[in-house]
C-alpha cells in the first residue's frame, strides 16, 4: 500500500527516521538511574538466602554503625503503617517486607537507606538475619498433592496450594470428538521459567515533598497511570491521595512485560522517602533483577490433538499446571487468570476445543508475567504449533501440507473460534506460501533427504501463528477493575504544530515517531511537527500502558479518533473561513477544499491559526481533542516462519542456518520500525528456544541467576533474520493496524523446535522441551546411536 | 579507607577527583562527571552497556576501578560528536534504525567506533564478533550490523 | 554491585610490587586485568585488604621469540596476542585460544598471566600452555624461578604461586618444523566459560608419523588437565582416524569434570573426547599432515 501522505508529512507507511534517536545517539536519554535530586538517599535491599524460612530475628545494630547508613527498614517498620503487604495486579497479595517468613530465595527482607550506594551496599552486608529453614515446595505437581505443606499460611481459609482453576470450551463436546477421532496424539510440553532481562534493570527515585504533601516517583514502569492508582490504593490510608501522586516514567531501557508489576523495592523506596523527607533512589542490580523480579511462563502443558486420517484437525484438549511462585503476580486482565491462553486453537479451524489451567503456589518468586507476549499467547502458540508437527509426524504428512489443509480460509473471517474469540482478519495460507517460496521449501526438503542419506542432520521447521493482542474491549478486559481502554489528547497550537499525549509508555518501540505519524496521517500536520509525550501522569491522559502489543490497537486508535474529532472541528472552522457549508467541503492531505473548486481551500495550519484568532462566533476557541478508545475487538496479527537448522553430531550444537519470517500486522505505520520490532522479537524468540532458562534445585536455590548462566544471545549466536510481509488490514481498527511488537517472540520458538525435531524425526524423535541445549540434543543422538 | 587523588582525561578534558580505592570507573563517569550516557546493565562484565574507550580501546567501565584510569584517556558517548558534527557511527545508528530503547546504544556505538578505527571495512562476521561483548535486547542486532556498515562506508 | 572496601596500590616497579605483597601477605592480591578478580569482589564472593595493581609496571607486555622460546609478558593483553603478527603467523593455537576468551571487550583488559595465575580450570590458556609444554616465570623475594606449567596448577583456584610472588612471563619452547596446534572450545554463547575445551599440539616426523603430541583440557576437572596417556599413545603413531579416536578416548579418561549448568559429567567427558579428536585433526593439518 503506497503512503497517502507526502514524505514531508510522513504519515502512515513512511519509514521516517525516529524522533527519539537524536537524544539516544548522544547519550542524552534520561533513564531512571540518570536522575539525581538534591539530598537524594540510596536504598539497597537485604535478600533471603533461603527459599522458605521463618525469620527469627533481624539485627540492624552493625549496619547502623556503617558510615553513611541512616536507617534500616524491616517488615516491622512497614507493619506500623500497614504497608508490609500489597496487592498484586491479579488481586492476590504479596509481601513488601516480611514480618514472619520468607517465601523464596532472594526475597526482600530489609531495606538499608544510606547517603551513597556504596554505604548502602556495606549496610546490606552488615544486617544480620536469623532464619529457621522450612520445608521447600519447588515442584508444582507436588504442591498440589494432598499433604503438601500449605504455603500461604497468611490466608486464613487456604487449605491447599491451588490458586485458581480456570477452564474454557466445551468439555463434553471435545471429549466426544476425541472418542470419534481416527487419530489422537498427546504431548507433554514444558515451557520453563524465563526472564525478560531488559538491559536496564528496574528502579525508581521516590521524592516526597513534605510541604506540598506530594509524592513524585520516577519509575521504570510500562503502566504509569495504573501504578498511580495502585499506589493510591495501597497507601491511601497513610495519606497518599491520588491527586498528590505523580508517576513519571522516564526513558525506559526495555520493558517486555517485566516493568508492569509493582515490585517491593518501589514501595520501600516510597516509604523511605515519606519517612525521611528525602528523595530515595533504588536501582536493582542484575542479579536482583533475575532472581526476584517477575518471571514468565513456567507452564506444564499436556496437549492432545484429534484428527481424521486425512489430517483434518477435529479437536484440541489441553490441561496445564501453571507455577506462579508464592503469589499470583501476573499482569493479566482480571477475568483471564491464564491470560489469553485460549488462543491455543491457533490458525486452524477446530470445531471442538477445551482447555484448563490450574495455578499453583510454590516457593519461587511471584509472577507469571509476559516475556514480550500478550498474556500467555506464547504458551498457546507453542502448544498448537508443536502439536501440528506432532500430528504431521504421526500421519507422515508434510507439516506445510498439514497446515495448509487446516488453516481457517480467508473467506471465513471474521471467524469465531471454538474457544470464543472472533478473529478479525487473516490470510494464513498467503503468509505460509510466501515464506515457503522465499526460503525455497521444496529445495530444502530435497537437500534434507540427500543429507539424511549421508548421516547429516538438518531440519526445517514451520510455525504459522495467530496472535491475539490489543486488550481490550471494556466488557471483558480490566486490570484491578480498571477497563483496558487507552487514550490520546491532541492539542493543535496556533502555528499549526501539535502536542499529542498518550496513556501508554514506549520502552523502545518508537511511539514518539509512530504516534506522530498517526497524527500526520489524520491531520496532515507533518510528523516532524507533532511532539509526542507519554509517561507523566500529571500531564498525560489516563491509560493502561504499553504491554501485550496494545499500544497501536488502543492508544494508536485513540490518536486517530482524537485527530478525527479535531478534523470535525477544523471542518467547521474551514467552512466559516471559506464561507461555505460544511457539506461542501472535502478533506484531502491536510486541507479542506470546496467541492468543485479545489483552488478554494484552507490548510490545517491555516485552520489552526484561525481556531485561536478567527473562530466562528459561538464556537469555543482552540483546537484540541481527547479520545478514550475502547476497542470493539482485539486484533489478530499472524505470520508464518520457517527455520532451517543444522546439527553438530559431535557436540549436539544447533545452528540456525536460515530463518524467514513473513509477518502480517495489518496496515503498517512505519515499515522501518516494524522490521526492527520483528528482528528483536525473533531474537527474543530464539533466546528461550535455545539458551535461556531459570530453574531451581530441590532446596529452591535459583540456577541461572546472573548473566553468567542466564544466557542472553549475542550478535554471534543470533542469525541474520530475513523478514517479509503480507498486509491484511484489521477491519475494526480505525487505521487497519494490528500491533506487532510481540508477534515474532510468540511465533519463533516453535519454528525452531520444529526444525530441530524435524532434523531428528527419522530417528523417532517427536518432541524436545526448550531450551534445546547442546547437551539435550547430544543425549538424543547418543540414545539413537548417531552421536559422533 | 584509602583515598586517591586521580586525574582522568575524559573526552579531552582533564578531570580530578578524590576517590575511594573501590570506586568504579563507571560511577566516576556517571556520578562525579555527570556523564550519564554510559549505562550500567549487568554488574558482571557481560552486557557492555558501560562500554567506554580507555586509551582508545573499548572496555567495560563497571569492571575498571576509577583509580586504574588515573593518568589515562577515557572517551564516552558524549565525546563522539565533535564541533556539532555527529560521528559516522552515530549517524549509522540513526539511519539504519540500529537502536530501540537506547540503553545499550552508547556502549554499542563506542565498540563500533573503536572497531572502525582499526578495521576500515569490516565484514559482517567481524562486526558481529566485535560487538559480541555488548548485549542488545531490542534490535536482534541486524540493524546494528547495518549501522556499523553505514559508518564504515561513510568513513571511506 | 559494589565491592567491599580495600586499599589499592599501583607500584611502578616489580620490586615495589613484591615488597607490597610481602608486607601484606595473604591479605593482598595481585590485580592484573581484573576481569576475574573485580567481578568476584563486586559480587563479594571474595574480599581482600589490598590490591596490588601490576598494570603500571613497565616491561610486562610483550610477545617475542628469544633463545628458543616464545616469551609472553604476563601482563600482555589477550587482545594484543590476537593482534600480534608473530602469534598470528606462527602460533595459531594461541590465536585460537585468545580469540575465544570471554568477549572482545574483556580481552582488551584481560591478561595472559592473569588467565593462568587465577588457577581457574575453566580458563582457556592453561590447556593450551599444557599442550605447548610451557613454563611460567615467577618472581618473588628470593628471586626468579621457572615452573613448568604441568606443575603449576595445584587445585581449584590454587597454583604453585606463593602469595608473595608474581607471575612475570610465560615461556613456550619454539616448536620444531612440521609442528602445528589448535584449540577448540565448546561454549554455550560468547562470553561463557567452556563446557569443554581441548588444546592439541603435534610435531610430525619425516615419515608423517606423530613424533610428539601435547594435549590439554579445559574445564575437565578441578585443575586444567594434561592428557598424558593420550600424548604417550600418539607418539610414534601414524595419525589415522582410528588412532586419533583412541587418543580422544584416552584424553576423555583423564577428565573428571563436575556437573553444572553447562552439562552433566558424562556429557562434558564426551565433549572432551570429541574436541580432542577435532583439535588433533586441526593440529595435524596445520603441521602439514594429511587433512
Amino acid at each position: 500500500m503506497a503512503p497517502k501522505t507526502t514524505a514531508e508529512v510522513g504519515g502512515m507507511g513512511h519509514a521516517i527516521k525516529r524522533k527519539e534517536d537524536p537524544r539516544f545517539i548522544r547519550g542524552q536519554g534520561r533513564y531512571v538511574d540518570d536522575i539525581t535530586l538534591p539530598g537524594m538517599l540510596y536504598l539497597d535491599i537485604v535478600r533471603s538466602p533461603y527459599a522458605h524460612a521463618k525469620i527469627k530475628a533481624i539485627r540492624t545494630e552493625q549496619a547502623l554503625k556503617v558510615p553513611g547508613v541512616l536507617a534500616v527498614i524491616t517488615g516491622e517498620t512497614l507493619a506500623q503503617y500497614n504497608l508490609h503487604w500489597m496487592p498484586t495486579l491479579m488481586s492476590d497479595t504479596q509481601m513488601v517486607l516480611p514480618t514472619e517468613k520468607v517465601m523464596y530465595q532472594a526475597q526482600e527482607v530489609a531495606g538499608v537507606i544510606a547517603t551513597s550506594r556504596y554505604a548502602a551496599a556495606d549496610g546490606v552486608d552488615a544486617v544480620e538475619v536469623d532464619y529457621e529453614p522450612l520445608p521447600v515446595v519447588v515442584d508444582p505437581f507436588k504442591a498440589l498433592e494432598p499433604g503438601a505443606p500449605v504455603l500461604r499460611t497468611d490466608k486464613k481459609d487456604k487449605k491447599d496450594n491451588r490458586i485458581f482453576h480456570w477452564e474454557v470450551g466445551d468439555r463434553a463436546g471435545t471429549d466426544r470428538a476425541f472418542t470419534e477421532a481416527d487419530v489422537k496424539v498427546t504431548q507433554h510440553i514444558y515451557l520453563p521459567r524465563i526472564h525478560v532481562a531488559s538491559i536496564e534493570t528496574c528502579g525508581c527515585v521516590a521524592d516526597f515533598d513534605r510541604v506540598r504533601g506530594k509524592l513524585t516517583v520516577y519509575m521504570t514502569t510500562q503502566a504509569p497511570h495504573a501504578i498511580r492508582t495502585v499506589v493510591a490504593l495501597v497507601a491511601g490510608h497513610v495519606g497518599l491521595s491520588e491527586e498528590k501522586i505523580r508517576i513519571v516514567s522516564p526513558d525506559i531501557g526495555g520493558g517486555f512485560g517485566g516493568k508492569v508489576p509493582v515490585y517491593p523495592g518501589y514501595v520501600i523506596a516510597i516509604a523511605a522517602s515519606v519517612v525521611t523527607g528525602h528523595p530515595v533512589k533504588w536501582i536493582e542490580d542484575r542479579m536482583e533483577n533475575l532472581q526476584a523480579d517477575s518471571f514468565a511462563r513456567d507452564y506444564h502443558i499436556r496437549a492432545e490433538l484429534a484428527a481424521k486420517k486425512d489430517g483434518t484437525m477435529t479437536a484440541l484438549r489441553i490441561k496445564t499446571v501453571a507455577d506462579h511462585g508464592y503469589a499470583d503476580a501476573a499482569a493479566n486482565p482480571s477475568k483471564f487468570p491464564a491470560g489469553l491462553f485460549s488462543i491455543c486453537t491457533g490458525s486452524y479451524g477446530f470445531k471442538n476445543a477445551f482447555a484448563e489451567v490450574d495455578g499453583v503456589y510454590t516457593n519461587k518468586p511471584p509472577g507469571g508475567i509476559a516475556y514480550r507476549c500478550s498474556f500467555r499467547v506464547t504458551e498457546a502458540v507453542h502448544t498448537i504449533e508443536r502439536m501440528a508437527d506432532v500430528l504431521a509426524q504421526e500421519l507422515k504428512l508434510d507439516p506445510a501440507d498439514l497446515r495448509l489443509k487446516n488453516f481457517i480460509p480467508p473467506e471465513k473471517f471474521p471467524y469465531r473460534s471454538a474457544l470464543g474469540w472472533e478473529y478479525d482478519s487473516g490470510n494464513y495460507a498467503g503468509a505460509l506460501k510466501k515464506a515457503m517460496e522465499k526460503i525455497g521449501y521444496a529445495q530444502l526438503r530435497k537437500e534434507q533427504a540427500e543429507k539424511r542419506k549421508r548421516g547429516e542432520l538438518m531440519g526445517i521447521g514451520i510455525s504459522s501463528f495467530t496472535e491475539i493482542v490489543g486488550a481490550g474491549p471494556s466488557k471483558q478486559f480490566d486490570i484491578l477493575g480498571i477497563k483496558m481502554f487507552d487514550s490520546c489528547e491532541i492539542r493543535v497550537h496556533p502555528t499549526g504544530k501539535a502536542t499529542a499525549r498518550f496513556g501508554t509508555k514506549s520502552q523502545g518501540q518508537g511511539h514518539e515517531t509512530t504516534y506522530a505519524q498517526i497524527v500526520a496521517e489524520e491531520l496532515g500536520i507533518p510528523a516532524a511537527h507533532v511532539e509526542v509525550e507519554e509517561g507523566d501522569t500529571d500531564t498525560a491522559p489516563y491509560g493502561l500502558g504499553t504491554y501485550a502489543s496494545r499500544s497501536t490497537p488502543t492508544a494508536g486508535a485513540a490518536g486517530a479518533m482524537a485527530a478525527r474529532k479535531i478534523r470535525e472541528k477544523a471542518k467547521k472552522i474551514a467552512a466559516h473561513l471559506l464561507e461555505v457549508g460544511e457539506e461542501d467541503l472535502v478533506w484531502e492531505l491536510g486541507k479542506f477544499s470546496v467541492t468543485g473548486a479545489p483552488q478554494k481551500s484552507k490548510t490545517i495550519q491555516e485552520i489552526a491559526f484561525a481556531a485561536y484568532t478567527n473562530h466562528p462566533q459561538g464556537m469555543e476557541a482552540g483546537l484540541e481533542a481527547v479520545s478514550y478508545y475502547d476497542p470493539p475487538n482485539l486484533t489478530f496479527p499472524f505470520g508464518s516462519y520457517i527455520c532451517v537448522v543444522d546439527i553438530d553430531r559431535g557436540t549436539g550444537e544447533v545452528k540456525i542456518r536460515r530463518f524467514v519470517a513473513v509477518d502480517d500486522c495489518g496496515n503498517i505505520i512505519n515499515p522501518m520500525i516494524v522490521d526492527g520490532q520483528i528482528h528483536g522479537g525473533l531474537t527474543m524468540g530464539m533466546a528461550p528456544a535455545l539458551l535461556e532458562e531459570i530453574s531451581y534445585d530441590e532446596n529452591g536455590n535459583i540456577q541461572g541467576g546472573s548473566f553468567m548462566d542466564y544466557l542472553l544471545p549475542t550478535a554471534v549466536e543470533t542469525p541474520k533474520w530475513e523478514t517479509d510481509k503480507t498486509v491484511t488490514p484489521s477491519p475494526h481498527h480505525p487505521l487497519g493496524a494490528k500491533g506487532v511488537g510481540e508477534s515474532a517472540t510468540v511465533g519463533a520458538p516453535p519454528a525452531i523446535v520444529n526444525a530441530v525435531v524435524d532434523a531428528l524425526a527419522h530417528l523417532g524423535v517427536r518432541h524436545i522441551d526448550i531450551p534445546i541445549t547442546p547437551e539435550k540434543v547430544w543425549r538424543i543422538l547418543k540414545e539413537k546411536g548417531v552421536a559422533e | 579507607m584509602a583515598m586517591h587523588k586521580i586525574t582522568v582525561t575524559v573526552n579531552g578534558t582533564a578531570h580530578s577527583a578524590e576517590v575511594e580505592s573501590r570506586f568504579l570507573l563507571v560511577h566516576f563517569i556517571r556520578e562525579v562527571l555527570g556523564l550519564t550516557g554510559t549505562h550500567i546493565g549487568c554488574d558482571t562484565t557481560h552486557c557492555g552497556a558501560c562500554t567506554v574507550l580507555l586509551d582508545g580501546e573499548p572496555v567495560k567501565s563497571c569492571t575498571v576501578l576509577a583509580v586504574q584510569a588515573h593518568g589515562r584517556r577515557v572517551m564516552t558517548v558524549e565525546g563522539l560528536e565533535r564541533d556539532g558534527k555527529l560521528d559516522p557511527i552515530q549517524e549509522g545508528f540513526m539511519q539504519e534504525h540500529g537502536l530501540q530503547c537506547g540503553f545499550c546504544t552508547p556502549g554499542m556505538m563506542m565498540t563500533g567506533h573503536a572497531l572502525l578505527r582499526r578495521t576500515k571495512n569490516p565484514s559482517e562476521a567481524e562486526i558481529r564478533q566485535a560487538i559480541s561483548g555488548n548485549l542488545c535486547r531490542c534490535t536482534g542486532y541486524v540493524n546494528i550490523v547495518k549501522a556499523v556498515q553505514y559508518a564504515a562506508a561513510k568513513q571511506q | 554491585m559494589i565491592p567491599a572496601a580495600f586499599d589499592y596500590h599501583a607500584p611502578e616497579s616489580l620490586s615495589d610490587a613484591l615488597a607490597l605483597l610481602d608486607q601484606h601477605g595473604e591479605d593482598a592480591k595481585v590485580l592484573a586485568g581484573g576481569m576475574s578478580l573485580l567481578p568476584m569482589l563486586k559480587i563479594r564472593l571474595a574480599q581482600v585488604g589490598h590490591l596490588v595493581d601490576i598494570g603500571r609496571i613497565p616491561g610486562l607486555e610483550y610477545a617475542k621469540e628469544e633463545g628458543g622460546f616464545l616469551k609472553i609478558g604476563a601482563a600482555t593483553k589477550e587482545a594484543a596476542l590476537e593482534r600480534s603478527d608473530l602469534i598470528r603467523s606462527k602460533y595459531p593455537i594461541l590465536l585460537d585460544t585468545a580469540a575465544v576468551i570471554a568477549d572482545p571487550l574483556v580481552r582488551n583488559r584481560a591478561t595472559v598471566g592473569g588467565n593462568l595465575a587465577h588457577g581457574d580450570p575453566a580458563n582457556d590458556h592453561p590447556a593450551t600452555m599444557l599442550a605447548l609444554g610451557a613454563s611460567v616465570v615467577v618472581r618473588g623475594p628470593k628471586g626468579e624461578r621457572a615452573i613448568p606449567v604441568d606443575q603449576f596448577f595445584r587445585g581449584l583456584f590454587t597454583t604453585a604461586l606463593a602469595s608473595n610472588e608474581i607471575l612475570t612471563e610465560i615461556r613456550i619452547p619454539v616448536p620444531p618444523a612440521r609442528s602445528g596446534g589448535a584449540y577448540l572450545k565448546l561454549e554455550r554463547k560468547v562470553g561463557d566459560f567452556a563446557t569443554a575445551g581441548a588444546a592439541a599440539q603435534v610435531t610430525l616426523g619425516a615419515g608423517g608419523a606423530i613424533e610428539k603430541a601435547g594435549i590439554g583440557l579445559t574445564n575437565a576437572g578441578p585443575t586444567p588437565i594434561k592428557a598424558v596417556e593420550a600424548e604417550k599413545f600418539l607418539a610414534g603413531k601414524r595419525p589415522d582416524d582410528q588412532t586419533l579416536q583412541e587418543a580422544g578416548r584416552l584424553a576423555a579418561r583423564a577428565a573428571s569434570p563436575s556437573p553444572d549448568r553447562r552439562g552433566a559429567a558424562d556429557y562434558k567427558r564426551e565433549m572432551a573426547r570429541v574436541l580432542t579428536v577435532r583439535a588433533l585433526k586441526a593440529a595435524i593439518r596445520r603441521a602439514g599432515g594429511p587433512s
